[in-house]
């Protein structure tokens, strides 16, 4: 832990210290800009189609400022204009804002006239800092020292058991010594009496091998039982997947409610695999995870970056836009219902308003998917024995709650009294 | 008096001493459980080294084997889209409307569709026109899957690409010499733009021709109306504004002239107000119009020509003298009557195809001044004409036509001269065949063009003058197809797609300001403004050479002129499964039981039992249920049809025969299981429908598949109730209507009373409570319902040889019961009024053989949902269940198939799963490919073996409409359950209800308190949820 805090100090005092050059620096010629609030703005202005080193849907922004001041003689001026309304230069017919559109699909900036000239200041003090050296070093000495912790605990071990080796061969010898010195003495050591072997007299009692026979069949008789009754249920099925997908960072981290992208199961008898499109959504501008994300893949043995770029192979996007070469991708369908069942998630989600963890588990804690409820029939009946038909504000229940409440006599009715329990409400 | 008559199915009923009649009443099941196919007979039990003990230890291996496979189970993949179209969420149907056009059969429809793919064709109740669907229509989504279609164009035996057939087809086009014609021949195609396309193509081209082709034609009925009215075209009949129909040979509840008139016809036929029409039919086969009629006399064709012809002269006046028998004279004489006496009440239709008589009609109608005939809105849906085939292939065949362009035909097999149209084809210089087969053209046509089917196409087709219907494609091509008027752009030189060419046609000519959107989401467009449909075909030479323009009475005195008595005549027709026969590869139809005749999987000579019996022709049931029959060899004109099974049709007049279309096919893309039967086309010479013919009995017997004698109601009363108009007006309820009377302490109770019921009753009158209402008096007996009920509860199909063995798995059947009006007092009553020798000599004759003339009865059957079921308390395993919203629940996959239920079940609804039938090579339908699988719907389970199965009351949509409401938070509106049963749904008459009793003010709810309602086997006591309406019959003459 010492070298993280180190590390921190250290990108800390570098990062200060840079800010700090470039203020000075920066200060001569322009305003003074707060890249901290540059940031900020820069995320939620800018991102989604900048990014400062890569190009994205627009250009790369590290050091735009002085690139253009440089390389094209363009200044703040036609920066604020460009960021402002950036059709309107093009109109003009502006040189290079023509050349920078027709470089980009033709694709017009959204235009920023909100921006104050501080905003926009700020932002350009964000993008004029120095990219970040990755630590790559540090890694390296983490990993020394957890290998040397683990060889010391093996020697503790190995030297525990040699201890106690000794012991047992010392105990041992005792023995023999005070036998020899007793058989020296002439002292008679008192021989056990020859008794029946315990399993002998248990052979010889039939009473109890009929009831041990008998508990062993029963016993046997459960497990066989047990084995088979689980034949075909799949509870705990996790699947490794093309491309790994995890609900944590999505349902969880982020929050993103599950029907923003199983959108079909309120409408539809299927939750819906979301198409490749309903991933881009969010994905055209999310080409890499933070950092920390990033690290935490590595516990798991996942490198994100890398999985969003599978998405992008088969969504056919090149970071700027789509080549049109795309190839779907194979999921594994984890929850199984046979054929002869039929399942409708319309009527669970979007007129029961029952939660989707209530049969998936908690999702949102998932790195992995698995089935997480055995799916069994008798789960199915059990909770619509349980559950209550969710009546409020359905015109549909209203006379046929009615009626049938004070049929059976309760203020709610459950989905078994429903009607859930027939047959054919499920086979068909 | 409903209960006096004497039913049967078959006429081995009719037969005491019959001993298969008896075993069907005794045996649900009429065959053995198959435990000989199944171990082996005892020989080669005996020789096999295989002991019992042996058998044994297999058997515990390969349990254990299995069990253990069984605990790893599949990894099951899932592939999200990559781009999720907005307007589909997986699981969630989608409707599209469109139009189903063949050439052959026209309707506009609702298209369901799941994940992006048709599964199910329903009426598009929008339209006013060809709305609801027949059978052909309803299966025609199964021709979209099928794995035999043509999957990209072809040459020859390669396949090729578009631009080199485009390319390939030009530059032949272009090299044509002038004096060369390029001829399109197709089916009937009454579309503003595809017409347009030909006239532009002619203009590019020059020397150009279209010729439409229908395979069964009615082009004596459209030239006598272009003779009468100077525009080729087919009056419309609105049978729902006619009291009293008479109809000579036009099997107009059948595909009379594009059919699709059974609705109308049917709203009429309800009893309102003590009031329904009247309809008395001429006619030689048995046909479904037939079967419907209040009057149904038998005609020879010659006879009916004469008798229409005396109906001519008695109507509108004019003297014809025709020599008929006395009772068929005097027939005529009391429809005359009536006609005259309902007169702009009354319609007369024929089916006869001759000039004469087409117009003979047109002059009755308008004589009348009927109200249920519009000569202005002009049936298109046939617009062949017989001169212009004919033509051509003389053509053809003098080396003039330089280029044949075929669309929707196949000359090859319904051309009577085929070899001649062959022979012209091999002098053509570049033939293309748009189709979705190698049929019989196509493969000897130079190029296939693969085109696509109706549901991948677009389309615009004017159905009646005014009426516009469109298609629009509901599912990607699923092959390398384009249709023809993509192509027809490409030669013209045009760049346009064919969607943007139509909407751009439409907005022109047709929309008239409106929304074109809006007309593609309709499916339909009635315009205001009139026509804009001319045929492009040459229509020069049509009207010239035949005079057809007589004065009043001519077209008469011809017609009776040319009636020549003689020989026996074979009467050609469309079956209702089959059609013209384009649709031979779809199991549905051809395991889709002849209403009539209830014979699957065949086509046959239909014979009176006199002539049967002159030429020695039999049928007979044997040992296993199965009919089996004798073979004739029929010879028309020189063409012989050889080995042609025979079938002895009740109510065949005596000296016709009747024979299918439809049958016979030997194209290459088709499964060797379909071409079946025989081809009835060579026999249509001139394309006239009537021939004389000479029969010749052949050796040797026909094995049919036919149901009409399985699950019988195992003698049982009360199962069809029906009754006099006149009876129905001034008696009461109980003197036509009764329920049953038990016995109860020796007192007799009504059956429906609480007291004498073995189970308490359960409160029905919460929630939802289902019931089917199914009218005797509407239902036409079409079948629509079966195909939609087949394709909504992915009903398996199971072959020839599994119906002949009774095992077929329709969960709806519609049962054909046949009845003499003679019976009983209805025979007394006519001999007390027997006058003269003549009549006497005639009317004993009839009155002995009760099946030369029967009163036919239509009644489907399915599952009744008794709500004291008794297949419910016999089922050890609890897998049958009742639900409290009334339908009778069947859990699969809990059931072991013991079969108690399908014994202890009244109506005899439960079918069995003998074998896996799908993914089963020895059931190579749809189901055993995955192209075919692609029409199963998701909803519904699709069974396996050793299951029972049985009409659900489709609870999977009647489950949908609730979860709908309670999405919505609404009560279930008013009439939404009607749509939820598939029958239902598809009824276009009207005649099958469904609905919840327990809503108030639901045309349900009044249905089960009508006065005509019961229910099948009343007295049994199990309360079933499915009532009939009496049938009453008309019989009182006006």
């Amino acid at each position: 832990m010492k070298q993280v805090i180190y590390r921190n100090l250290t990108s800390k005092i570098f990062s200060v210290g840079f800010i700090l050059l470039l203020t000075f620096s920066t200060s001569l010629t322009a305003q003074e800009g707060d890249p901290a609030n540059g940031k900020s703005l820069f995320n939620t202005n800018c991102a989604a189609c900048h990014k400062l080193d890569k190009p994205m849907t627009g250009p790369a922004l590290r050091n735009v400022e002085a690139r253009l001041a440089d390389e094209q003689g363009l200044d703040r001026e036609w920066l604020n204009k460009w960021i402002r309304n950036s059709s309107s230069l093009i109109k003009a017919g502006d040189a290079y804002a023509v050349k920078i559109f027709n470089e980009y699909n033709q694709t017009a900036m959204t235009a920023f006239p909100q921006l104050s000239d501080q905003d926009i200041t700020d932002i350009l003090a964000y993008t004029a800092q120095p990219k970040e050296e990755k630590p790559v070093p540090t890694t390296g000495e983490v990993k020394g020292t957890g290998s040397g912790g683990g060889v010391s605990n093996d020697l503790i071990l190995g030297a525990l058991v040699v201890l106690f080796g000794l012991l047992a061969m010392a105990l041992v010898l005792v023995k023999r010594t005070l036998n020899r010195f007793a058989e020296a003495k002439g002292i008679e050591i008192p021989v056990d009496e020859q008794r029946k072997p315990i399993w002998k007299a248990f052979i010889e009692n039939q009473f109890l091998v009929l009831v041990t026979a008998i508990l062993f069949l029963l016993a046997s008789g459960y497990f066989v039982y047990g084995y088979f009754m689980q034949v075909g249920v799949d509870q705990g099925y996790e699947p490794v997947q093309p491309i790994h997908y995890s609900h944590r960072i999505h349902a969880g981290d982020n929050g993103i409610d599950c029907k923003y992208c199983h959108s079909s199961a309120r409408v539809s008898k299927t939750s819906g695999i979301p198409s490749l499109n309903v991933c881009m959504n969010c994905h055209k501008s999310i080409s890499e995870v933070a950092p920390e994300t990033l690290a935490e893949g590595k516990e798991y043995g996942v490198d994100y970056n890398a999985e969003i770029q599978k998405l992008y192979a088969a969504v056919g996007w090149d970071g700027t836009g789509y080549t049109g070469d795309s190839k779907p991708v194979k999921w594994i369908r984890i929850h199984n219902l046979p054929d002869f069942a039929y399942f409708n998630h319309s009527q669970h989600v979007s007129v029961a308003g029952v939660e989707c963890q209530t049969c998936h588990g908690p999702v949102e804690e998932m790195e992995v998917m698995y089935q997480h409820a055995p799916l069994t029939m008798g789960w199915c009946i059990n909770c619509h024995r349980e559950t209550n038909v969710k009546v409020k504000d359905n015109g549909y229940y209203t006379k046929i709650h009615e009626e049938l409440s004070k049929k059976y006599g309760v203020e709610q009715l459950t989905a078994a009294q429903m009607g859930g329990l027939e047959c054919g409400k499920c086979h068909y | 008096m409903s209960s006096n008559k004497k039913y049967w199915k078959s006429v081995e009923e009719l037969n005491d001493n019959s001993s298969i009649v008896e075993t069907l009443r005794q045996n649900e099941f009429v065959e053995e459980i198959p435990t000989d196919e199944f171990l082996g007979d005892k020989e080669t039990l005996e020789s096999s080294s295989t002991s019992r003990r042996d058998f044994l230890k297999y058997i515990g291996f390969s349990t254990a084997a299995a069990s253990l496979a069984a605990c790893e189970g599949p990894v099951i993949k899932s592939i999200p889209y990559i781009n999720q179209p907005k307007e589909i969420v997986p699981g969630v149907a989608n409707f599209y409307a469109t139009t189903i056009a063949d050439g052959y059969d026209f309707a506009s429809v609702l298209v369901k569709t799941r994940e992006g793919r048709p599964i199910k064709i329903e009426n598009n109740t929008d339209a006013k026109t060809n709305c609801s669907a027949n059978a052909r229509v309803h299966a025609s989504i199964l021709g979209l899957y099928d794995s035999l279609r043509v999957k990209s164009p072809m040459k020859g035996n390669d396949t090729i690409s578009w631009d080199t057939f485009v390319s390939e087809t030009t530059s032949k086009l272009n090299s044509l010499s002038d004096d060369k014609q390029i001829v399109f021949l197709t089916a009937t195609t009454p579309s503003p733009s595809t017409n347009k396309l030909v006239s532009e193509f002619a203009e590019k081209y020059g020397n150009v021709k279209h010729v439409t082709y229908d395979a069964i034609s009615e082009s004596a009925t459209l030239d006598a109306y272009q003779a009468k009215y100077g525009k080729r075209g087919m009056a419309n009949y609105d049978f729902s504004k006619a009291t009293t129909i008479v109809s000579v040979g036009a099997d107009f509840l059948g595909d009379w002239q594009g059919g699709g008139f059974d609705s109308d016809y049917a709203k009429k036929r309800i009893p309102e107000n003590g009031k329904m029409s009247r309809h008395i039919q001429f006619e030689s086969n048995m046909t479904l119009s037939g079967a419907n009629a209040d009057k149904r006399v038998p005609l020879t064709p010659n006879q009916q020509k004469l008798a229409l012809a005396k109906l001519h002269s008695l109507v509108v006046g004019g003297a014809v003298s025709v020599d008929l028998p006395e009772n068929i004279a005097k027939a005529v004489q009391s429809a005359a009557n009536e006609i005259s006496k309902a007169g702009s009440n009354a319609v007369v239709v024929a089916g006869i195809q001759d000039v004469n008589a087409q117009t003979v009609v047109l002059e009755i109608n308008e004589y009348l001044n009927s109200k249920a005939f519009d000569p202005k809105t002009t049936i298109n849906t046939r617009q062949g004409s017989d001169k212009g085939v004919m033509q051509l292939v003389a053509d053809m065949k003098a080396g003039k036509v330089g280029a044949l362009i075929m669309n929707g035909v196949n000359p090859m097999y319904t051309l009577p001269n085929s070899t001649d149209f062959a022979e012209g084809l091999k002098k053509t210089e570049l033939s293309v065949s748009f189709s979705m087969k190698q049929d019989e053209t196509s493969v000897l046509s130079q190029y296939i063009a693969a085109a696509p089917h109706s549901l991948e196409s677009w389309g615009d087709f004017e159905l009646k003058a005014g009426h516009y219907s469109l298609m629009q494609p509901t599912i990607r091509p699923l092959f390398d197809t384009k249709q023809f008027q993509e192509v027809l752009l490409a030669w013209n030189g045009n760049s346009t797609s064919y969607r943007d060419y139509l909407k751009s046609v439409w907005t022109a000519d047709v929309l008239n300001g409106a929304s074109f959107n809006k007309a593609v989401q309709d499916g339909v467009f009635v315009s205001t403004s009139t026509s804009s449909v001319e045929n492009t075909e040459a229509v020069e030479d049509s009207s010239s050479d035949d005079n057809v323009e007589t004065p009043s009475g001519n077209a008469a005195r011809q017609l009776a002129a040319s009636a020549k008595a003689g020989k026996m005549q074979l009467v050609l027709y469309p079956k209702t499964g089959m059609g013209d026969g384009q649709q031979a590869n779809n199991p549905w139809l051809q395991e889709f039981p002849d209403p009539i005749t209830r014979t699957t999987w065949d086509n046959y000579v239909t014979v009176s039992r006199a002539d049967a019996e002159a030429l020695g022709l039999e049928n007979w049931n044997v040992a296993n249920g199965g009919l089996n029959g004798s073979r004739v060899n029929i010879t028309v004109n020189g063409t012989t049809l050889e080995n042609v099974p025979v079938i002895i049709q009740p109510g065949q007049a005596k000296g016709s025969v009747g024979l299918s279309f439809g049958y016979g096919r030997t194209a290459e893309g088709m499964k060797a299981e379909m071409k079946t039967g025989v081809n009835a086309y060579p026999l249509y010479h001139n394309f006239n429908s009537v021939q004389d013919v000479t029969l010749s009995k052949a050796s040797g017997e026909h094995e049919f598949a036919c149901v009409q004698l399985h699950n019988t109601l195992m003698g049982r009363g009360d199962i069809i109730k029906e009754t006099s108009l006149e009876v129905f007006n001034t008696k009461d309820r109980d003197v036509w209507n009764a329920v049953p009377l038990v016995s109860l302490d020796h007192n007799p109770v009504k059956v429906t009373d609480s007291k004498v019921d073995l189970w308490d009753e359960f409160d029905r009158t919460v929630g939802h409570h289902f019931n089917l209402s199914i009218d005797l008096n509407a239902c036409t007996g079409c079948g629509a319902c079966v195909i939609a009920c087949h394709a909504e509860n992915n009903v398996p199909v199971v072959g020839k040889s599994e119906m002949r063995r009774s095992r077929d798995m329709h969960w709806l059947r519609i049962d054909r019961y046949y009845s003499s009006q003679d019976t009983f007092e209805g025979d007394n009553e006519k001999k007390e009024n027997i006058s003269g020798l003549g009549s006497s000599l005639s009317e004993f004759g009839e009155m002995e053989n009760p099946a030369d003339n029967p009163q036919v009865a239509f009644q489907p059957v399915m599952c009744q949902h008794c709500n004291h079921a008794p297949c419910e308390t016999v089922c050890p395993v609890a897998a049958t269940s009742h639900g409290r919203q009334g339908q009778n629940h069947m859990a699969y996959n809990r059931c072991v198939g013991t079969r108690y239920c399908a014994n202890n079940c009244p109506y005899k609804v439960r079918r069995f799963n003998w074998f896996l039938y799908n993914q089963n090579d020895e059931f190579d339908y749809y189901m055993n490919d995955d192209l075919g699988r692609m029409v199963l719907n998701p909803d519904v389970t699709v069974r396996s073996r050793g299951v029972m199965e049985k009409c659900s009351f489709c609870i999977q949509s009647t489950q949908a409409v609730i979860l709908k409401a309670k999405r919505e938070g609404r009560p279930v509106a008013k009439g939404e359950f009607n749509d939820a049963c598939a029958c239902s749904a598809a009824c276009g008459s009207g005649a099958m209800r469904f609905g919840d009793v327990n809503e108030e003010g639901s045309p349900i709810s009044e249905l089960v308190k009508d006065d005509r309602a019961y229910h099948l086997l009343e007295h049994v006591g199990v309360k079933p949820n499915v009532v009939y309406q009496t049938k009453v019959r008309n019989t009182s003459q006006a």
